[in-house]
């Protein structure tokens, strides 16, 4: 028990070295750290948004405006599809998550079906299983529904594509080390450190961004528009900078998918605008609808609201334009940025919120720190008054287990929260105990009578098998905390479980290499314990 | 000479003291149910959905003033708490309809009002969480309280008999139920950090179980001819320095974040205080004696199977 060869003290020696090595770029300035050679560690301890300042923001996405977004999507495809096919078709309409459509001579319903069944794509995973459904209900219509699959795979590609959006928003604000990442089917999580204001990071994340220019419908009658009454093909929209409400075609003549810039600039009157340039399709598609329609008016469409409506003067042939309104410089920015980063594929939700000021978080780590070092004081002082030179090893082997603790948590990319705080002090205790257990098991057996060398090696031995029903124990309860408990248990018990594995091996292991280098090498024949 | 906090041969009869120690149980369980009951948990967003804003104001600001302040503003009825000391405000409000804007449209009313009226007043903090996600929180963290709880009792049965599951959950379920009663009688926030208390006081009460179930199993291996009721008291009595010697470091560290940590975990670490001041008495007065009244036997006391040679020592 007490016999170590050469090779395990080495072992031990090169374990701990290395933990604490790791644990070292935390105590130097960051700047310093990026400047030391290639070869030495630099992850630093990932500090969580409560001890740092910063904004959490959970986001979720209405499952079924995927489903909706994607049948819309359908629309156009069926109206080519069946103009294709020769068939004749009336009533093309999505509700109830169905789209539908009247065949309106039955000799061509085979084939227009036929044609239909084209659109379908077959899903990954299960062979067979396609997107989407066709059916034909009631002689002659045509209903296309999407199966489960086909949703979920929409939803999945979705959320991919929201996620890069965030993240190209996030980076024109300029923050640094955003987290985004997927929770879930259909959640994201944004963290962002050290953020001042949240709002701005809201207002540009809580937008869709869903640019469309429409056709005015200069027919409709203005009274029925006041009751948002619109006639057939056409929709009510209102302003984002004014009351009343404008009627326009449903169909878009674009939309900003086709856009490959956009900028800040300023209109004819000098006040700010954002300018957008299309790619070359969409330019010429913009060409000729607006060649198609001068002296008409036209709306410019963000999110179903209309932000202007100008007429054309003149066909606008180069593909790029700019969009004015009451903007200011900031708003005008903003939505440049919107533009750029491309709409969300489905709206967002915020959830849940979590924001903290920078100053209560370095107030947290100052409090943390301090009760931190008192407590790690007031252990010492216990164990040294109470074991003696037992007490002293325990205590050393403590503060290699904080150092270990942290050596982990950086290289592991693990984020220290609050609760990690609090964890980390139980960890402490966690180690305290196992030598306690180690020293009264000593205490007892010297009571017995026995001699110091065999009193230390039947402690160790004794307290070990204990020692580990313990700790596999609270293993156990800190890996139940970490698949089921959320946010802050999670940061908790990262610390627990790693703390207990790390106090193993200092409390247990290091503890009882320095008590048998002792016993062999002063042979001491009493024991003050 | 060493520190001893227990002194060296001593000897309670802790089994003599069970049927005291098992109505001052009762008697907490069921105050602490009471409480529960009557007074309920001061829930906070994390469960009940809402919006919280913790505000630090130049001066203590007066509490009634600035609540009908708060409500003035028509973002519904607000709770106000103080936090750590009389200058920092907890604000509670339900969590306002509408799209993302609205939770931000409520902070920035509520705090345009409180800079105009308090000047210097800082929002250090805000907090919100939508219903939905709150109920998934409870879940989770039922979840989480209850196969902690599951995992133990299996992982004593496997490890001992299922006599010292048994009181080992026994003994749990009151550590967590007088914690929680402690909860309901001070109002403190029940949040989320409080459930990771609570599965840390699991762990630590276990802790304290575990090294006791221990040790009686090896007396009873060791000492054949003593009945359970000696056996329990020596094993209860040897591990006793080792119980108080931990409790007290343990105590101590929390002692020292309890006072000079973040006001944040307040809560958090009072509740571990009180757990393992709960937990060590239920480790030292409970969970041991009621292994007698489950029955578990010592080999002098159980029946001598077939084929076994037994030794009695008279």
């Amino acid at each position: 028990m007490l016999d170590f060869p050469a090779w395990k003290v080495w072992l031990i020696a090169l374990v701990s070295a290395l933990c604490v090595g790791l644990a070292v770029p935390n105590f130097f300035p960051e700047s310093t750290v990026n400047n030391w050679p290639s070869f030495l560690p630099k992850s630093r301890l990932n500090l969580g948004l409560d001890l740092r300042g910063g904004s959490h923001l959970m986001l979720e996405a209405e499952t079924s405006d995927v489903r909706k977004a994607k049948l819309e999507a359908l629309e156009d495809s069926v109206r080519t599809e069946l103009r294709d096919a020769k068939a004749p078709f009336a009533d093309l309409s999505t509700a109830n998550e169905r789209l539908s459509v009247t065949i309106t001579d039955p000799t061509t319903l085979d084939r227009a079906v036929e044609a239909l069944r084209k659109l379908s794509s077959p899903t990954q995973g299960l062979t067979g299983v396609r997107d989407i459904e066709v059916n034909v209900v009631d002689g002659n219509r045509i209903v296309i529904t999407e199966t489960d699959a086909g949703t979920a795979e929409a939803i999945d590609s979705a959320m991919a594509q929201a996620v890069e959006v965030i993240r190209k928003r996030i980076d024109e604000l300029g923050t640094r080390e955003p987290t985004i990442v997927r929770q879930g089917t259909n959640r994201i999580v944004v963290q962002v450190p050290g953020l001042q204001d949240p709002e701005a990071l809201k207002a540009l994340i809580g937008k869709t961004a869903k640019l469309e220019f429409k056709l005015v419908d200069i027919a409709a009658d203005p009274a029925l528009a006041a009751q948002g009454r619109a006639p057939a093909g056409s929709q009510v929209l209102g302003f984002t900078d004014q009351p009343g409400a404008i009627v326009v075609k449903r169909r878009a003549i674009i939309t900003g998918d086709q856009l490959i810039d956009a900028g800040l600039t300023t209109d004819q009157n000098g006040q700010p605008a954002a300018s957008f340039r299309f790619d070359s399709n969409g330019g010429r598609k913009f060409a000729k609808a607006t060649q198609d329609n001068v002296g008409k008016p036209f709306a410019i469409i963000l999110d179903n609201k209309v932000i202007s409506a100008p007429n054309i003067n003149e066909p606008i042939l180069g593909g790029s334009g700019i969009i004015s309104g009451s903007f200011t410089t900031e708003s005008a920015n903003n939505l440049a940025i919107l533009l750029r980063s491309g709409k969300l594929p489905v709206e967002l939700k915020v959830v849940e919120e979590r924001t903290v000021g920078p100053d209560l978080g370095a107030d947290s780590i100052r409090a943390g720190t301090i009760a931190g070092i008192v407590a790690v004081i007031a252990v010492s002082l216990l164990m040294i008054l109470t074991y003696g030179r037992f007490g002293i090893y325990a205590v050393l082997a403590l503060i290699l287990n904080v150092f270990m603790i942290l050596g982990l948590m950086s290289v592991g990319g693990f984020t220290l929260t609050l609760p990690g705080i609090a964890g980390l002090v139980l960890t402490i205790g966690a180690a305290v105990d196992a030598n306690v257990l180690i020293n009264e098991r000593i205490r007892e057996e010297r009571r017995k009578g026995k001699g110091v060398v065999q009193s230390v090696e039947v402690g160790f031995r004794d307290a070990t098998r204990t020692i580990w029903d313990a700790n596999s124990l609270n293993i156990i309860v800190a890996i139940i905390m970490f698949l089921f408990g959320s946010g802050p248990i999670k940061g908790f018990a990262v610390v627990l479980a790693i703390g207990i594995a790390t106090s193993v091996f200092t409390a247990v292991t290091v503890v009882r290499l320095m008590a048998s280098n002792w016993l062999r090498t002063r042979r001491p024949v009493a024991l003050a314990i | 000479m060493t520190l001893k906090l227990v002194p060296d041969n001593t000897n309670i009869g802790f089994v003599r003291l069970r049927y005291i120690a098992f109505a001052l149980t009762l008697a907490l369980t069921i105050g602490s149910l009471a409480l529960l009951g009557i007074r309920g948990l001061n829930l906070g967003v994390d469960f009940v959905g809402g919006l919280t804003m913790e505000v630090e104001f130049k001066a203590p600001p007066p509490l009634d003033t600035l609540r009908e302040q708060v409500d003035g503003l028509g973002v519904g009825q607000s709770a106000l708490q103080e936090f750590g000391n009389a200058r920092t405000i907890l604000v509670r409000l339900p969590l306002p309809e509408g799209d993302q804007a609205a939770v931000q449209r409520v902070v920035s009313k509520v705090q345009t009002d409180l800079k105009a009226k308090y000047p210097g007043t800082e929002i250090r903090r805000t907090e919100s969480v939508s219903g939905k996600v709150s109920g998934e929180l409870i879940q989770g963290g039922l979840w989480a309280v209850g196969l902690s709880m599951l995992a133990v009792a299996l992982f004593t049965w496997f490890r001992f008999e299922w006599h010292f599951g048994v009181s080992t959950v026994v003994a749990l379920v009151h550590d967590i139920t007088v914690t929680m009663g402690f909860f309901a009688l001070t109002q403190l926030e029940f949040d989320l950090n409080i459930v990771a208390a609570v599965l840390t006081i699991i762990g630590y009460s276990l802790n304290d179980k575990v090294v006791i179930d221990d040790r009686i199993r090896e007396n009873l291996r060791k000492y054949r001819s003593m009945d359970i009721g000696h056996i329990i008291d020596l094993s209860v009595n040897e591990t006793l320095p080792r119980t108080v010697m931990t409790s007290v470091t343990l105590i101590a560290a929390l002692l020292a974040l309890l006072f000079l940590g973040p006001d944040v975990i307040f809560g958090f670490t009072a509740a571990m205080v009180l757990g393992i001041v709960v937990g060590t008495y239920s480790s030292i007065f409970v969970s041991s004696s009621l292994l007698i009244s489950l029955g578990v036997k010592s080999r002098a006391e159980a029946p001598i199977e077939r084929g076994e040679r037994v030794v009695r020592a008279k």
